[in-house]
């Protein structure tokens, strides 16, 4: 802050603290002629205002405030560039990226900088109380903690906090947000794999429109009807064979038997299996009708910039033991 | 009785029974904190720099900005992280004044009825927003949000989009970046302001609201 500022503050501040004491010392004199006690001289249906002093209570306490706004000056920065007997501050002001954030914190938490960071205060406190528990956890393989009841239950209120707002409080998800207890994935269930997915996230390869590729909604119906068909339901014969000759162009994504990247391909292109009866985005003939027609993308946003490493591996041990049961 | 009462006229009583120097005492009781904890601000450097990665709004986020303000959004949802260790585990790094250098006006809100969302940007897909918005149970079955479905609807024309963008390079003037020559750079070139139109018309207004949402926090994450 320019001097000048400073010194705005400070003159403002200071001056408007003495002059609440001046005005105190002048309301506490008797200017009205009459003596304390005694009558104003005017009165109203038989009530009259007498001369009464300030309380004398009110005015002692009035004057603690002001001789408390002092002191309180003097150990927090209220003055401009004073920054007070503490070298308190409520945070890092005035940063302009992440980095210079934490270069600070690393700064104000060294003894002897003179800076009382209450927030970094806090998180140095909690972080020396919770970084070991993480860290124990941390070194641990996933398939170990799923046998740890306290690390699922940590893990599992970091899912509740963070990823239940798509995959559902118990990890069921909802249309177009998978199921995590069905032992089905996209992407792979194998520890490793849901680590990553939940650090890195992931983006759907993405199925197209298929609309106008399939010569309009006789083509939509009759590949709906052949999906359908793959995973034992009943359907129209007709379509369903009218389908699967044009099933040839799903291939690529969803294998020939309909499988799936994953299980056709052993890819990670987020193409769901067919066969299966389990629905992403709904089982009903219109769902799944409607997937075709306008396509469908998934996405699942990255986490590791947001919870960090250790607790991604807690969550990632909850969401594997919801369908590797001990 | 009328005696009486002239011999007691005091100071005091000058300004009980003068309503418009009362007035003006008043006034200058109440500015003395505004004058010493808000006007300073204007003139201090890290309140009116940019965050190193603060991005101008495209056109289409600036739309669902407007969106977010006309459906009230601001009154249930703050976009400010308060430093305390309680915010940033469930929000991430508290709110600094170089993020908010170029909001006219500013969206912090005062009031959580839902969470805060100043980095809402990227924690959800646009699918998660969409579900959302529609129905908001579909997704979070205990919430209490209204659904917003008629955003699905709505048509962006796109006929002030330019104006609107042109009307933030001149609020934000006194703080826009400066080039090697010191020359200011606005937050929308002239190409920019001509192509609103175009990079709006026609998408609906949820998808505006939900560009605008996942444009939220991102310059410090």
């Amino acid at each position: 802050m320019s001097s000048f500022w400073s010194i705005w503050i400070s003159v403002l501040t200071l001056g408007t603290l003495v002059g609440c004491y001046l005005l105190l010392r002048w309301c506490l004199k008797n200017f009205a002629g009459v003596k304390e006690g005694e009558s104003m001289g005017h009165s109203f249906d038989g009530i009259e205002e007498l001369n009464n002093p300030l309380p004398k209570w009110w005015s002692t306490f009035f004057l603690l405030t002001i001789i408390w706004g002092f002191g309180y000056l003097l150990f927090y920065p209220g003055l401009g560039n004073w920054k007070g007997l503490f070298g308190w501050q409520s945070s890092n002001q005035g940063i302009l990226n992440i980095a210079e954030s934490k270069a600070r914190t690393l700064n104000n938490l060294k003894p002897g900088s003179g800076v009382l960071n209450q927030y970094d205060r806090e998180i140095a406190a909690a972080n020396a109380k919770y970084d070991p528990i993480f860290k124990a956890y941390a070194s641990r393989s996933i398939k170990d903690l799923t046998s740890d009841k306290k690390a699922l239950k940590i893990g599992q209120s970091l899912f509740l906090q963070n990823c239940s707002q798509c995959h559902g409080s118990d990890a069921r998800g909802s249309t177009g947000f998978p199921n995590l207890t069905d032992d089905d994935w996209l992407y792979g269930g194998s520890p490793a794999t849901i680590e990553e997915t939940i650090l890195k996230g992931r983006k759907a390869h993405g199925m197209i429109a298929w609309l106008d590729a399939l010569g309009g909604e006789q083509g939509v119906k009759e590949v709906a009807a052949y999906v359908i068909s793959l995973s034992g339901r009943k359907v129209d014969p007709k379509l369903a064979k009218a389908g699967k000759a044009r099933y040839p162009m799903c291939v690529a994504c969803h294998g020939p038997k309909g499988k799936g990247s994953l299980l056709s391909y052993n890819m990670k292109l987020g193409a769901p299996n067919l066969t299966d009866n389990i629905w992403l985005y709904g089982g009903s003939v219109h769902a799944i009708e409607d997937s075709i027609r306008n396509g469908r993308a998934g996405i699942m946003p990255a986490w590791e910039n947001i919870l960090g490493k250790e607790k991604v591996h807690l969550i990632s041990a909850y969401v594997y033991s919801l369908s590797h049961h001990k | 009785m009328s005696n009486e009462h002239k011999e007691m006229t005091n100071k005091h009583e000058k300004v009980e029974t003068n309503v418009g120097l009362f007035f003006i005492f008043a006034i200058l009781a109440i500015s003395v904190g505004a004058l010493v904890e808000i006007t300073p601000l204007f003139f201090q450097k890290a309140m009116v720099t940019p965050v190193t990665n603060l991005k101008p709004y495209t056109a289409l986020q600036m739309e669902g900005r407007d969106i977010y303000i006309r459906e009230g959004c601001h009154v249930c949802h703050s976009q400010m992280i308060r430093p305390f260790r309680a915010e940033t585990e469930r929000y991430g790094h508290y709110s600094v004044a170089g993020e908010g250098v170029w909001e006219h006006p500013f969206l912090w809100g005062s009031k959580r009825t839902g969470p805060d969302i100043a980095r809402v940007g990227g924690r959800y897909s646009d699918a998660w927003h969409r579900a959302h918005l529609i129905n908001p149970r579909s997704v979070v079955p205990e919430s209490n949000m209204p659904s917003f479905k008629w955003l699905d609807k709505n048509k962006l024309t796109g006929e002030l989009t330019a104006k609107k963008l042109k009307t933030f390079n001149f609020l934000t003037k006194s703080h826009q970046r400066i080039d090697k020559n010191g020359n200011r750079i606005p937050l929308y070139s002239a190409e920019d302001i001509a192509g609103a139109k175009a990079a709006v018309k026609g998408k609906t207004e949820m998808q505006a609201l939900i560009a605008y949402l996942q444009s939220l926090g991102l310059a410090l994450k």
